[in-house]
C-alpha cells in the first residue's frame, strides 16, 4: 500500500489559487468560499495552516459579507447560508470568530428558519435538511444556538427519515450518505442522537462499503472518496465505524491520490480537485491515519479548534 | 467534480478550453455588472440565460432571473395582461430545462422550476411529461423523484396512482432502490391514514414480500431488495404501543431490609452503602420504547411506606424528557418500619392516559406490580462498609452457586412479551422456510434468516423457550463473519446481543453466571455477582433482564460500550477492565450510577485514539445538553488544562467512587494521576493501592 503523499498535497492545494484562469476554476468561482474551506481545512489537517498570510484570507471573506449578515460563495455573488457557514468555520480555524459582528450573522440564520422548523437556503427558499444542519452548525459554532427554536428543528429533520433509518432532503426525500451526514450532525449537535435508529442507519451505512474498499452513497452506487467523509463520519457519530474495514477504506483513499502532482480524485486515476482533496485527507484523519491532526466529526473542524471554541475560557 | 479521467490534455484542447474559460469569465462579470445595477432588459437576461446554460450551478444568477420576472411582471400587470405573465414564467421553465439537459443534478435549476410552478401561472400538466423522459435517462436521479413527489402533491395525483409508477420502474428493472424507497414512503402514508384496500395491511404486505422475493431470489447480491425486505419484516413484528418489558423490584418479589439499614433481597445482600446512608430504594420502569408522561398521575404508587408522590425521573444520557427507562426513589428516612412486618407495596401503571411514545401511541397495556418490604435483624457490619477494603475480582474470590436458593427469586428474568397475532407468526414463519429453501447460503439469505429466527422467537410465548433457535442463529452469525469479513464487527455484535439474550433468558441459563463473592474479612457476608467475563462479548444487551445486578464482572471481553447500562441503578461495584474502551466518554452511562463505588477499567485503550466515537453520545456542552462546570473544574482542579481534560472531569466529577482502578490505558500518567485524585475526592482505593 502506498503512503500520504502528505507533502504535495499542500503543494497542490497551495497551487490551486495560481490556476484562477483554468476551466475548473471559472466555473466553481461562485463557490470559492467552500473551496476556501475545504482547501485549508486540509492543510491544516495536514499541519501547514500556518503558511498562509491570515489577513489576506481573513479579509476577503469579509468582503463577501452582505448588509442582511450572510456570506456570498464569492465577492458580488449572493448571500447564502451554505457559504455562511463555510466563512465561520474558515474563520474558526484561524481563530478569529472575533472579527464578524456575532448577532448580525446569528440574526441572518435566524430568519431563515421556517415555521414547520426547517431552514431555507436563503430568501427564495429552497429548503432541505442540508440547510438545517448548516444553521445548527454555525450558531453552535458562534454560541448561539438558543436564538432558534431547536425542538423545531430536530422535529422536522425526524420526519426526513425514512425506512433504511437515513434521511433525506425533505420528507419523503430518498437516503443519501451526504443527507445522512448532516441529519445525523444537526441531531449529535442538539443532543438528539437518541432519536436515530443507530442499527438500522448503520447497517446501511456499513454496507455503503463495496470491494474495491471505497464507500458509495448510495446501494448499487459507484464508491467515492467524498462519501469517505459523509458515511465515515456518520458512522463515528453513532458509534458504528467498527462495522466497516478500515484498513480497506484507507487503501482506497491512498489509490485516489495523484502521487506525481498531488491532490486525491473520487476514484483512483480520475482528474483532482480540492474538493476530494479535503474529503480524502479528512477521511483518513478519521481513520486515524498517522501524522494527520483529528478531526471533529460534527464540526467538520479540527478537535483542537472545536475544542478551542467550547473549552478555553 | 466527478468521472473525469486525469490525463494531460492535449495543447488544441487545452487552448480551446481556455478559450472557453475566457468567455464565461467574461460573461460572468457583465452578469454580476448587472445583477449589481438592477437591468432587466431583454438583452441583460439573455445574457444571464447564456450563461446559466453554460453553468446551471451559478446560484447568484438563478437569483436575478427571479429578481427579473418580479420587476417584469409588476411592469405587466400594469397592463393587466395576463398572457404575458404567463410567458414571462414560460420563458423560465424553458431555462431551466435547457440547464438541466447541461446538468441534471443542478440543485438551483430544480428549485428555479418550483419556484415557477408555486407561483400559479404554469400548467403542472407538463411537468410530469417531462420527468417521464428525465427519469427513463436516469432512474436514479434523487432530485427527479424529489421533483416528482412534488407535482404529484400539486396534482393531488394519489398514491395508488403513484405506487403503480413504481411496480412499473421496478418492473423494468428491480434494481432501482430509489423505487422501492418511494414505496415505502408510499406504503407508510397509506397503512398510516388506513386507505381503503390498506388495512389491515396483511394482505398488502403479503404481497409486498412476493415482490421483493423477486428482487432478491434473482440477485441475492443487488441490495436493492434488502432494506424494503427488512422495512417489511418491521411492518409485521413491530408493535408501537409502549409496553412495560421489565422492572425492579420486580412484580411479586420481597425486598428485604436490613435493621442497621443494610437492604437485603431476600439473602441477596446489596452491598451498597448509599443506599443504606440514605434510605432511598430505586424503583426501576424499563419500557420496550422511549416514552414521556411518567409521573404520578400516570403511575399510581400505594403503600403506607409512601410519605409523598414519588418523583420520576427520565434515566437519559441527554436530558431528554423521554426515556425507555424511569426511575424513582422511595424514600424511607422518614418511616419507622417495625422488625418483621411486611409492607406492601402497589404500583399501577397506565390507568390514565399520558403515556405517550415519541411517535404519538399511547402506552397499551394497564398493569401493576407488587412488591413486598420486610425490616430484619440484621447481622453487623463493619461501619466503614466494604469500601474500607479493595475489591479483589480474582477468580478465587468467587464462589459457584450450585443452585438458585428460593430466596434469590429476583434473579430470573421477568419480561413481559405482548401478545402478537398469529397472522404475524405465521408471516414469519413462512419467510423462514422461504429463506431456509432458497438462500441459506449467501449473505443477506443467513442474515436475513438469523433475523427472522430473532424475530420469531421474540414473538414466542415464553413457556415455548425449548423451542428457541438461538444456538442456529449465532451459528449464522459466525458464519456470517467468516463469510463477509469486511463487516464481521457487524455480525460480532448482533451475535453478543443474541448470546446475551440467551444467558439472561431464565434464572437457570443465567445460574453458572451467579457467584458468590467472598469477602475475605467478612466471612458472614457474601453477595452475588453477575460474571459475563471472557465471553468475548463485543456489545452489551439484555439489560432489562439485569436490573437487579451490584456487581458486574465484564472483564476480558471486547467492548467499546455500555450503552443501556444506566439502568442498572443498583450496581455499585463494575468492573470493565481487558477491554477495548476507547475514550472517557465510552463511561457516560455510568454518571447516572448513583450507586457506583467500585469501577475497574483498567487495561482498556482510554487515550489511545485520536478519534472518539462516543462523543455526541454522551452528555456534554459540544452536544449542548449541558453546560461546563467552569466553577468546579477551577475549584477541582484549575491547573489542569480544559481542552485536555474535559472529558475525564465530565465523567469522574459526578461520581462518588471509592476504588478505582484506570492502570494499563494510554491515558493514566503521573499528570493524570493527580488530576483524577482532586476530581475524586471520595477516593480510597487508584489503581490498588490505597491512598493516603
Ligand atoms: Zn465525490
Amino acid at each position: 500500500m502506498g503512503e500520504l503523499a502528505a507533502e504535495k498535497h499542500v503543494r497542490y492545494i497551495l497551487s490551486i489559487e495560481k490556476k484562477k484562469d483554468s476551466f475548473e476554476s471559472v466555473v466553481m468561482e461562485h463557490l470559492r468560499m467552500n473551496g476556501a474551506y475545504w482547501g485549508l481545512t486540509a492543510l491544516d489537517l495536514l499541519g501547514k495552516l500556518d503558511t498562509l498570510d491570515v489577513d489576506e484570507v481573513v479579509s476577503w471573506i469579509m468582503s463577501c459579507q452582505h448588509e442582511s449578515g450572510g456570506f456570498g460563495g464569492n465577492v458580488g455573488h449572493d448571500p447564502h447560508i451554505l457559504y455562511t457557514l463555510s466563512a465561520v468555520q474558515v474563520l474558526a480555524l484561524f481563530n478569529k470568530l472575533d472579527v464578524i459582528d456575532v448577532d448580525k450573522v446569528t440574526n441572518y440564520i435566524v430568519s431563515l428558519q421556517n415555521e414547520d422548523g426547517s431552514f431555507s437556503g436563503d430568501i427564495w427558499g429552497e429548503v432541505d435538511t442540508r440547510f438545517s444542519y448548516i444553521a445548527i452548525c454555525c450558531l453552535s459554532i458562534l454560541h448561539r444556538l438558543d436564538r432558534i427554536n431547536v425542538e423545531k428543528a430536530v422535529k422536522y429533520i425526524i420526519s426526513c427519515k425514512n425506512m433504511d433509518g437515513g434521511f433525506g432532503c425533505t420528507p419523503g426525500g430518498e437516503s443519501h450518505a451526504g443527507q445522512i451526514f448532516c441529519c445525523v450532525g444537526a441531531l449529535a449537535l442538539t443532543g438528539s442522537l437518541d432519536l436515530v435508529d443507530k442499527d438500522l442507519l448503520g447497517w446501511w451505512l456499513c454496507e455503503r462499503q463495496v470491494k474495491s474498499g471505497g464507500l458509495n452513497g448510495r446501494p448499487e452506487k459507484l464508491p467515492d472518496v467524498c462519501y469517505s467523509w459523509w458515511v465515515l463520519s456518520s458512522l463515528i457519530m453513532i458509534d458504528r465505524v467498527h462495522w466497516i474495514s478500515k484498513e480497506k477504506l484507507i487503501k482506497f483513499i491512498l489509490d485516489c491520490q495523484d502521487t506525481e502532482n498531488g491532490g486525491i480524485s473520487d476514484r483512483p486515476d480520475d482528474a483532482v480537485d480540492v474538493f476530494h482533496t479535503y474529503f480524502g485527507v479528512a477521511g483518513l484523519s478519521l481513520l486515524e491515519y498517522p501524522g494527520l491532526k483529528p478531526i471533529d466529526p460534527a464540526y467538520a473542524l479540527p478537535v483542537d479548534v472545536v475544542n478551542r471554541i467550547f473549552f478555553s475560557k | 467534480m466527478h468521472g473525469r479521467p486525469r490525463k494531460s490534455l492535449k495543447q488544441e484542447d487545452e487552448a480551446a478550453l481556455s478559450a472557453k474559460a475566457e468567455k464565461l469569465r467574461s460573461l460572468q462579470s457583465q452578469f454580476l455588472v448587472n445583477h449589481h445595477n438592477h437591468i432587466y432588459s431583454k438583452e441583460a437576461l439573455d445574457l444571464s440565460a447564456k450563461l446559466l446554460e453554460i453553468n446551471p450551478e451559478c446560484y447568484t444568477a438563478w437569483n436575478y432571473r427571479k429578481l427579473a420576472v418580479q420587476y417584469n411582471l409588476s411592469n405587466s400587470e400594469s397592463n393587466s395582461d395576463s398572457d404575458s405573465a404567463a410567458s414571462i414564467f414560460d420563458q423560465e421553465l424553458k431555462l431551466v430545462e435547457n440547464a438541466l439537459r447541461k446538468n441534471f443534478k443542478s440543485y438551483g435549476a430544480w428549485h428555479h422550476r418550483k419556484w415557477v410552478l408555486s407561483k400559479g401561472h404554469s400548467s403542472i400538466d407538463n411537468e410530469l411529461r417531462l420527468l417521464n423522459g428525465f427519469q427513463k435517462a436516469d432512474p436514479r436521479n434523487f432530485h427527479a423523484w424529489n421533483y416528482r413527489r412534488f407535482v404529484t402533491a400539486v396534482m393531488k395525483r394519489s398514491d395508488e396512482d403513484e405506487l403503480k409508477y413504481t411496480e412499473d420502474v421496478i418492473g423494468d428493472n428491480f434494481s432501482n432502490y430509489s423505487a422501492w424507497h418511494n414505496r415505502s414512503v408510499l406504503l407508510s402514508d397509506l397503512f398510516k391514514r388506513k386507505a381503503e384496500g390498506f388495512f389491515p395491511k396483511e394482505k398488502v404486505l403479503r404481497e409486498e414480500y412476493e415482490h421483493v422475493h423477486n428482487a432478491i431470489f434473482t440477485d441475492p447480491d443487488d441490495q436493492s431488495g434488502w432494506f424494503y425486505h427488512l422495512w417489511l419484516i418491521d411492518q409485521t413484528v413491530k408493535n408501537d404501543t409502549p409496553l412495560l418489558v421489565s422492572s425492579w423490584p420486580s412484580h411479586g418479589s420481597n425486598i428485604t431490609l436490613n435493621e442497621n439499614n443494610y437492604l437485603h433481597d431476600c439473602g441477596l445482600s446489596l452491598l451498597n452503602s448509599t443506599l443504606s446512608d440514605t434510605r432511598t430504594l430505586p424503583v426501576i420502569l424499563y419500557f420496550n420504547q422511549a416514552v414521556e408522561g411518567i409521573n404520578s398521575s400516570t403511575v399510581a404508587v400505594k403503600s403506607e411506606v409512601l410519605q409523598e408522590d414519588l418523583v420520576w425521573k427520565p434515566l437519559s444520557t441527554n436530558n431528554s424528557s423521554t426515556a425507555q427507562i424511569w426511575v424513582a426513589y422511595l424514600n424511607l428516612n422518614n418511616t419507622e418500619l417495625q422488625l418483621s412486618k411486611t409492607y406492601s407495596i402497589e404500583i399501577t401503571i397506565g390507568h390514565s392516559m399520558g403515556i405517550v411514545s415519541s411517535n404519538g401511541y399511547h402506552y397499551g397495556d394497564p398493569s401493576q406490580i407488587t412488591f413486598k418490604l420486610c425490616v430484619q435483624t440484621a447481622f453487623k457490619e463493619p461501619v466503614e462498609g466494604q469500601c474500607a477494603k479493595l475489591t479483589s475480582w480474582k477468580d478465587n474470590d468467587f464462589q459457584k452457586i450450585d443452585n438458585f436458593e428460593e430466596s434469590h427469586s429476583t434473579v430470573s428474568a421477568d419480561h413481559r412479551i405482548p401478545t402478537t397475532s398469529n397472522w404475524c407468526m405465521e408471516e414469519i414463519d413462512e419467510e423462514i422456510t422461504n429463506f431456509r429453501d432458497l438462500l441459506s447460503d449467501c449473505k443477506i439469505g443467513k442474515l436475513t434468516l438469523a433475523r427472522l429466527l430473532t424475530a420469531l422467537d421474540l414473538l414466542s410465548p415464553q413457556h415455548d423457550k425449548r423451542k428457541y433457535h438461538t444456538e442456529e442463529v449465532l451459528k449464522l452469525y459466525t458464519d456470517l463473519m467468516k463469510l463477509d469479513p469486511t463487516h464481521s464487527l457487524y455480525y460480532k455484535d448482533e451475535h453478543s446481543l443474541v448470546l446475551l439474550q440467551q444467558i439472561t433468558s431464565s434464572g437457570e441459563s443465567l445460574l453458572p453466571h451467579c457467584h458468590y463473592y467472598k469477602n475475605a474479612t467478612e466471612t458472614n457476608t457474601s453477595y452475588i455477582c453477575l460474571r459475563l467475563q471472557n465471553l468475548s462479548l463485543s456489545r452489551m444487551g439484555s439489560i432489562q433482564n439485569l436490573l437487579w445486578v451490584q456487581m458486574l464482572d465484564l472483564s476480558h471481553n471486547e467492548l467499546r460500550s455500555i450503552e443501556g447500562l444506566e439502568a442498572m441503578q443498583l450496581l455499585s461495584c463494575i468492573n470493565l477492565s481487558h477491554n477495548k474502551f476507547g475514550s472517557f466518554t465510552a463511561l457516560g452511562p455510568l454518571r447516572l450510577l448513583k450507586s457506583l463505588k467500585v469501577l475497574n477499567i483498567s487495561y482498556n485503550e482510554l487515550g489511545s485514539h485520536s478519534i472518539d466515537t462516543r462523543r455526541y453520545l454522551c452528555s456534554s456542552p459540544l452536544a449542548h445538553t449541558e453546560v461546563f462546570a467552569w466553577d468546579r473544574f477551577e475549584i477541582l482542579c484549575g491547573s489542569f488544562s480544559a481542552t485536555k481534560f474535559w472529558e475525564a472531569f465530565l465523567i469522574f466529577e459526578s461520581l462518588n467512587l471509592m476504588d478505582l482502578n484506570i492502570t494499563g490505558n494510554a491515558v493514566a500518567d503521573e499528570n493524570f494521576t493527580s488530576f483524577i485524585v482532586k476530581v475524586l475526592p471520595t477516593l480510597k482505593w487508584l489503581n490498588g493501592e490505597e491512598l493516603s
